[in-house]
Parts: structure tokens; C-alpha cells; sequence
């Protein structure tokens, strides 16, 4: 009896069985999807098409990983797709139209996205204003941006060392926005889980007064936070240009709504104060093998779009079925 | 007295297994004022929502008028004349009085439009009933909360309330308030409409009730004749046990015991002015007035919680200003805050979050928290406050308001504080607990920990401080020290009439 229990308390304390247990509502319908999907084709569980989905998602994660914290302090960034648009298209301008060398050209880019951020963080911890309007109000601004510097039109670029950021391959294998994307969500987990910072997010998320009066520096975390989901977004506008070999102000649109709905699949509390990293990244993969694999079986684009707005219902509804599953179970116990 | 109105016997309710309320009987007469008291916890607000049909007992009986009925809805309550006024108006504030009170039985004209002149007509004669001067066509979020509670008290016997219930009512009202309100409680008295009232202001409970029933844990304890009983038995029947041995407290020579915290000309404008006081090691420093004399606004400027407020205040005799908590928490400063639930604690999260999240910085390696140091410090306060919870990492919403309390003070006991700022420690706290914040309280103060304890209950200012500063209106009025304490003092700066 004492050993099994001291099993079961090992299993339990295992990260690894912890990450699936706490996300298991995703993790199931992940699991369905595949199957659905390897039996529907065969092409999907190859190993190639394994690296493609994991590069896929990786644009779509690195700015889901900043939304997550934006969404657990008890905000939301809707600016982010547009930071896409704008640095990427202003990174490949300033090389290709400035004649800028390629490393500075990049760092102008991220700062300017670090920059949008940036304000939009510090208006919304100064004045109180609801990030919802701020970060909408930045959106255009950073869409317009892209635009009058664009003209509207995309523009080429033929740099090997920028197009190598993108379509580079770690071993030849491994194609370097992965390699990004497991290093972000490593180091960004780490933030959340095992520093004061991360530790702010989720008391200001959770109770604000509370947190204030625990001494916790809340604008300092709300600048930091939303700083950090420009930064993130900016780089995701690096990879994608770089993919694309081109700079498109019209590209950003949609990502800030794919970065939400990772966060929601993921169990993120839309009111702040709940989430976690690997759900988030769960999210991500649901949202990129439903593409993914729709792509593969062969059906058109615009059912897509109606087969993932399905899902991410039933996902959720899921979610929120286990939340009172587990309440129940609880009260339960308290009784017993 | 009158004929029985309202009867409610071996009433017993539980939740999730736990006794709410394991057998309450209780009497109600025609015409009288009926205490209800009890302390937090006690089973007053399940008993009262249990008449209200908002709860089902699980067993017991309610008779009104002899005959047995079953309350099992708000609307049958309203059907057998029993009207709840709730600590918490529910007023809707973008309507008008007379629209309020018509709410869901509007009267119509023959369009079958609202009729509003009759409504109002009809609403002014009902205030004025009641001798009330509210006009019935103003916005009830421009009343004061006074008024509101008025405007609650006459829909409540619109619907031919004659068993009128008011919960805490005069919790968030001026002294001047509350005569209005007793005002009109002798009014509706003289209508022959029983009411029963809670309330923990002893000296109001004297003033208004005929009678008094105390519960304690879910259970009847006794019911007295007002005018025949005091408070201290009152308070003993409550508590359950010798006061004398409730409250623990070594008290030890201030004379030459260093001040730890000196305050000067605090002022906020509008809020408080003029504040000042010392508190020595050792010391216990209570701070006695009336909810909203501005005595949480004092300790929060303190603080650093606040902006715009002057004045000195000295630490260990360094001048001192904080801008924020966090510098304030790093000087050795802490506060539990008034409102747990609020300000004190993020619900959602762990008690080991909780515990230790105002003094992360001592538990830190390299930028990383070292999760041994902070179990360690979790256990260490939890065995020493007698936390009750079944693991560091359950939720602290999960917790009862006593264990609840236990973490909020390990919180800040976990900051190191030189001076211990507590503003009313065992509100909403059951009676076990309570005693067991005393005795940490105490073997704080042994230690040399320097506390100042807001609080709004006078047994525990009365037993625990060694000084008191009694607050009205934002001034200090008082300064009692420990052999001048006595309730009634207490009362006599805290409610006006001396200056």
C-alpha cells in the first residue's frame, strides 16, 4: 500500500505526466484529431510532414507565448498581427530599399515592435485604458504603417543570409524557426514558472488590489508583459518575411485571433489570472494540424475555415465540461 | 407581548456535509424587534436565507401565523409576507424610486403602457407612509445608501411585509443615518410589523431590540429579554467560553521599549487630517471608531497605498516616505488588509503562492525561486498559525475565512515586518480561529514586533491593545491607554458628543 502510493505520488510529480494531466481536455482532442487524420491519409504521420506541421505552428506560437501572459495578467493584445505586418514589411524595406545592412535592418524592425508594445503597455498600466481599445488602436496604426511605407505593395528580397533565418535548417533536418520556437517556449516557460516576474503575472491576473498592496510593481509588469508581446511579434515578422522571401503588409491579419484561440484551447482564463504554457502550445498544434490535415485530406480552404471554428468549440465546451468535472470530484471529497 | 408570528423549529441545513444550522429553533412575536446574534460563521445569514427560500432546510419546520408553510422560492417568501433586506442593495441604480418599487408588477394604463404618473403617485403615498422624505422620481443611484435601504424597507412591506428582516443594516451608515433608520423601525413597530435584526453593535442591539436570540456553530444557544440582559453575557453566550481565557495576552513594560513607528500631521484631504501617533516595540496599538471613520485610509497611507497624503511619518526615528508598498514592505512594514478576499489574497491561487508572494525576494537563487525555500517558509508559518489545508498547493479560496486569515497573516509574517499593521484581524473569523490569531498576535508582540490593530470589535481592542486611538470622521478624538478602556468610553469618542 505504501509503495503504491509513493508511485503514484512520483507519476504524479513527474513534469512531463503533470503537462498532459493538466492539459487533458486538448491533449484528447489533439489525440482524436490525429487519429481521424492518419486514417483519413497516409501522408500525415511522416516525418516529414511532422517537421512541416511543427513549422507551420511556429510563427503562429512565438506570438501566442506573449499573448499568453497578456492574457493571464488580465489583458489582451490585439496589435499583435499587425506588429507582424509592419516590422516584417519595414525589416525587408530597409534593406531593400534603404540598402541597410541586413543586421541593422532586423534590429530596426524588432525595436519597432518593441516600441508598439511599449505603448501600448505603458497606456494601459498608466492611464487605465482597456487594452482592448489600446491594442485595437495600435493595430491600425502599425496596419497603416505597413502600408504607406509599402505603397500596398509587397516587396521582394533576395538576401541569402535574411532568407537563410527562415528556411534555414538546424542539421539539415531541423528547420530553424522550430529550433526558435522550442527555445522561446523553454526560456519563456521558465519566466512564467520560476521567477518573481512570472509570479507577478499571475497575482496581478488573479486579484490586482491584492497584488498591489503584496508590493508588487504592477505597471512595471503590464509595460514588461506587453513589451515582451511586441518583441515576440516582430520576431514572428522576421521569420515570415524571411520564409516568404518578401515583405506583404497584408500578411498579418488573423494572427492575433489564431494567438486568442491557442491561448482559450489551452485553458488560458479569458479573465486573467489562469494559464499555462504548454497549453498554450497544445493550442497551437490543435490549430495548426486541423490545417494541416484538412490540407492533406483535400478539403477546400473556405470549409476549413468552418471545420475550425467547430472545433475550437467543441474544444473548449470540452475545457470547461473537465473544469466542472473536477469541481464536482471536489466536492465530492470535501463530503466524503 | 403579542401572538406568535413566525416559527421556525429544529431548522437543520447542511453543506457538502457540514453543519450549517444542526437544529435552530427560534420565535418571532407580532410587533417586536427580535435580535438575532451570533458571531460570524454562526449560522445567522443561513437561517435568514433559509426563511428568505433562498436555502432548503433539510429538516425542520417554518409555521408563520400557525400554519406550516414551505418557503421554497423568494417569491413564496414574499407571498408569506417575509421581506429581506440584504447587506448588499439590490436596488437597480438607472431607475427611480417608484420604478424600483414597481418592479415586475408595473401598473399599467388601459394601452397597456407603464402608467407612470400612477406609479408615482402611488409610490409617494407608500414613502410617506412610512414617514420617509424621498421624492419617487429620483434616480435611485442618486440616494444616498441610507435611502436606498429606506426605499428597500418600504418595497419590503409593499408586498405586505409583515416579517420584515434587516441583515446588518446600518453596517454602512452615518450615526445620523442610523437614528433615521431607528426612526422608522419604531414606525413600523407601531404598524405591528415583527422584525428581525441582526447586527454586532451591541449598543444598537440595546437601544432597538425587545428581544435577543444568540446562535453559536449552527446551534441555539438561548433567547433573552433585552432589557434584562448585558452586554458581556451576550458576548460570553456568543463566544461560548470564559472571555478571560479567550483573549491571551502577556503584557510587558513600554516604558523603555523604543518606538518603532511614529506618525505626524498625516492628512489626506477629505479623508483624514492631522493624524499622530507612536507605537512602541512590544506595544499593541488599537485603532477603535465606526466603519468609514477613515481608519483603513490611515494605515494604508502609511503604507505607501495611497497618493496625496503629507505629513511625516518616522521609522525607528528615520523620517520615512514611501511611494508604493513594495518600498514600504522592504522597510519592514507590513498590513493585512481589511478585506481578505480583496486586497489580501488572489483566490485562484496556491496557499503557497499566496504566502509567499510579498517576500519572493528571500527566496530566490540566482534569478530563479528556490521552491525548497519557499516550502520551507510555507510550513513554518502554517505550523505556527495551525493552517488548516490540505496541501500548500490548494487553492486558497478553498479554504474557510479562518484559514483564509491564517494565510494572509503567514504572508506578511513572511516579510520580516518590525511593525505589524492589521486592520480588523479576525473579521468574518470563527471562534477557534480567532483565538489562535490572538495568541500568534500576542507572541508577536512578545517578540518585539511593534502592532498597530484596526478593528471594529471591542472585546478584542478592549483585551488586546495596550493603547487606543479612537477615529471619527477622520480625526483622532481619543487616546485611551489600558486602564481607561471600557466600552462605553470607547463608544463615547468613536460615536460623537465629546470633543
Amino acid at each position: 500500500m505504501m509503495s503504491e502510493n509513493k508511485k503514484k505520488s512520483v507519476v504524479l510529480n513527474n513534469p512531463v505526466v503533470n503537462m498532459f494531466r493538466n492539459n487533458i481536455g486538448i491533449v484528447v482532442v489533439l489525440l482524436i484529431m490525429c487519429i481521424i487524420i492518419s486514417i483519413t491519409t497516409d501522408k500525415f504521420l511522416t516525418a516529414a510532414n511532422v517537421v512541416s506541421v511543427l513549422r507551420q505552428i511556429s510563427i503562429n506560437t512565438y506570438i501566442a507565448l506573449g499573448m499568453t501572459l497578456i492574457i493571464i495578467l488580465g489583458h489582451i493584445d490585439l496589435s499583435v498581427g499587425a506588429i507582424v505586418a509592419m516590422s516584417g514589411t519595414l525589416t525587408v524595406g530597409f534593406i531593400v530599399n534603404q540598402g541597410m545592412p541586413v543586421p541593422l535592418a532586423i534590429i530596426l524592425g524588432i525595436l519597432i515592435g518593441v516600441l508598439t508594445g511599449f505603448v501600448s503597455g505603458f497606456i494601459v498600466s498608466r492611464f487605465r485604458v482597456p487594452a482592448f481599445i489600446i491594442t485595437m488602436a495600435m493595430m491600425n496604426v502599425a496596419n497603416g504603417v505597413a502600408y504607406v511605407y509599402s505603397g500596398g505593395q509587397s516587396t521582394r528580397i533576395t538576401n541569402e543570409f535574411f532568407s537563410a533565418i527562415g528556411m534555414g535548417y538546424l542539421f539539415k533536418v531541423i528547420p530553424l524557426p522550430v529550433i526558435y520556437m522550442v527555445i522561446l517556449i523553454i526560456v519563456i516557460s521558465f519566466v512564467l514558472n520560476k521567477t518573481k516576474f512570472g509570479t507577478y503575472v499571475y497575482a496581478i491576473g488573479g486579484n490586482r488590489e491584492s497584488a498591489r498592496l503584496s508590493g508588487v510593481p504592477i505597471k512595471k509588469v503590464e509595460i514588461i508583459v506587453f513589451t515582451l508581446s511586441g518583441f515576440l511579434s516582430a520576431f514572428a515578422g522576421l521569420v515570415l518575411c524571411s520564409r516568404m522571401y518578401s515583405g506583404q503588409p497584408s500578411v498579418g491579419g488573423g494572427y492575433e485571433l489564431d494567438a486568442i484561440a491557442a491561448c482559450v484551447l489551452g485553458g488560458t482564463s479569458m479573465s486573467g489570472g489562469k494559464g499555462r504554457i504548454s497549453g498554450t502550445v497544445f493550442g497551437a498544434l490543435v490549430i495548426g494540424i486541423i490545417s494541416n490535415g484538412l490540407n492533406l485530406i483535400g478539403i477546400s480552404s473556405y470549409w476549413q475555415l468552418i471545420i475550425k471554428g467547430l472545433i475550437i468549440a467543441c474544444a473548449v465546451l470540452l475545457d470547461v465540461q473537465k473544469g466542472k468535472l473536477s469541481n464536482l470530484k471536489k466536492k465530492k471529497a470535501t463530503a466524503e | 407581548m403579542g401572538q406568535t408570528v413566525l416559527e421556525m423549529i429544529g431548522i437543520k441545513k447542511s453543506f457538502s456535509g457540514i453543519y450549517a444550522l444542526s437544529g435552530i429553533d427560534f420565535r418571532l412575536e407580532q410587533g417586536e424587534v427580535h435580535a438575532l446574534l451570533g458571531e460570524n460563521g454562526a449560522g445567522k445569514s443561513t437561517l435568514i436565507k433559509v426563511l428568505g427560500g433562498i436555502y432548503q432546510p433539510d429538516e425542520g419546520t417554518i409555521k408563520i401565523r400557525g400554519k406550516e408553510v414551505k418557503i421554497n422560492g423568494v417569491l413564496a417568501a414574499q407571498e408569506n409576507g417575509v421581506g429581506i433586506i440584504h447587506q448588499e442593495i439590490v436596488l437597480v441604480p438607472y431607475l427611480s424610486v417608484a420604478q424600483n418599487l414597481f418592479l415586475g408588477r408595473e401598473i399599467k394604463t388601459k394601452y397597456g403602457t407603464v402608467d407612470k404618473e400612477e406609479m408615482n403617485k402611488r409610490a409617494t403615498e407608500m414613502i410617506a407612509s412610512l414617514g420617509v422624505k424621498i421624492e419617487a422620481d429620483t434616480l435611485v443611484e442618486n440616494l444616498t445608501i441610507a435611502q436606498q435601504q429606506m426605499v428597500e424597507i418600504v418595497k419590503a412591506v409593499s408586498f405586505n411585509g409583515n416579517i420584515i428582516v434587516m441583515d446588518e443594516p446600518t453596517s454602512s451608515l452615518s450615526n445620523e443615518e442610523v437614528e433615521q433608520l431607528f426612526v422608522i423601525i419604531e414606525e413600523l413597530k407601531k404598524k405591528q410589523v415583527s422584525m428581525i435584526y441582526i447586527s454586532h453593535r451591541m449598543e444598537e442591539l440595546f437601544r432597538i431590540s425587545d428581544r435577543v436570540t444568540v446562535i453559536r456553530d449552527g446551534s441555539y444557544v438561548g433567547t433573552r429579554q433585552t432589557s434584562e440582559t448585558n452586554p458581556n453575557e451576550l458576548v460570553a453566550m456568543m463566544v461560548g467560553r470564559d472571555l478571560k481565557s479567550f483573549y491571551t495576552r502577556d503584557y510587558c513594560d513600554l516604558e523603555k521599549a523604543p518606538v518603532a513607528l511614529k506618525v505626524e500631521g498625516l492628512t489626506q484631504k477629505g479623508v483624514f487630517e492631522n493624524v499622530g501617533f507612536e507605537v512602541h516595540k512590544g506595544e499593541i496599538l488599537g485603532f477603535a471608531g465606526l466603519v468609514g471613520a477613515g481608519r483603513s485610509e490611515i494605515m494604508e497611507s502609511i503604507f505607501g497605498a495611497r497618493k496625496d497624503v503629507t505629513g511625516d511619518v518616522y521609522l525607528h526615528g528615520k523620517k520615512v516616505r514611501f511611494k508604493n508598498p513594495m518600498e514600504a514592505i522592504k522597510a519592514g512594514i507590513a498590513l493585512v488588509p481589511e478585506d481578505r478576499k480583496k486586497q489580501g489574497l488572489v483566490l485562484g491561487n496556491s496557499v503557497s503562492f499566496n504566502m509567499t508572494l510579498s517576500s519572493l525576494r528571500f527566496y530566490m537563487s540566482g534569478i530563479a525561486i528556490s521552491e525548497k525555500k519557499r516550502k520551507k517558509v510555507v510550513s513554518e508559518y502554517s505550523s505556527m498559525l495551525r493552517l488548516k489545508a490540505a496541501s500548500p498547493e490548494v487553492e486558497a479560496g478553498s479554504l474557510s475565512g479562518g484559514n483564509q486569515q491564517k494565510v494572509v497573516l503567514g504572508k506578511w509574517l513572511a516579510t520580516k515586518p518590525d511593525v505589524l499593521i492589521l486592520d480588523e484581524p479576525t473579521r468574518g473569523v470563527d471562534v477557534n480561529a480567532k483565538f489562535e490569531i490572538y495568541t500568534v498576535i500576542n507572541e508577536l508582540a512578545k517578540q518585539g514586533i511593534a502592532i498597530v490593530m484596526v478593528s471594529s470589535e471591542l472585546p478584542e481592542i478592549i483585551n488586546m491593545c495596550d493603547n487606543v486611538c479612537v477615529v471619527r470622521g477622520g480625526k483622532l478624538v481619543g487616546k485611551l491607554s489600558r486602564d481607561e478602556l471600557t466600552q462605553e468610553e470607547i463608544m463615547k469618542y468613536a460615536a460623537g458628543g465629546i470633543d
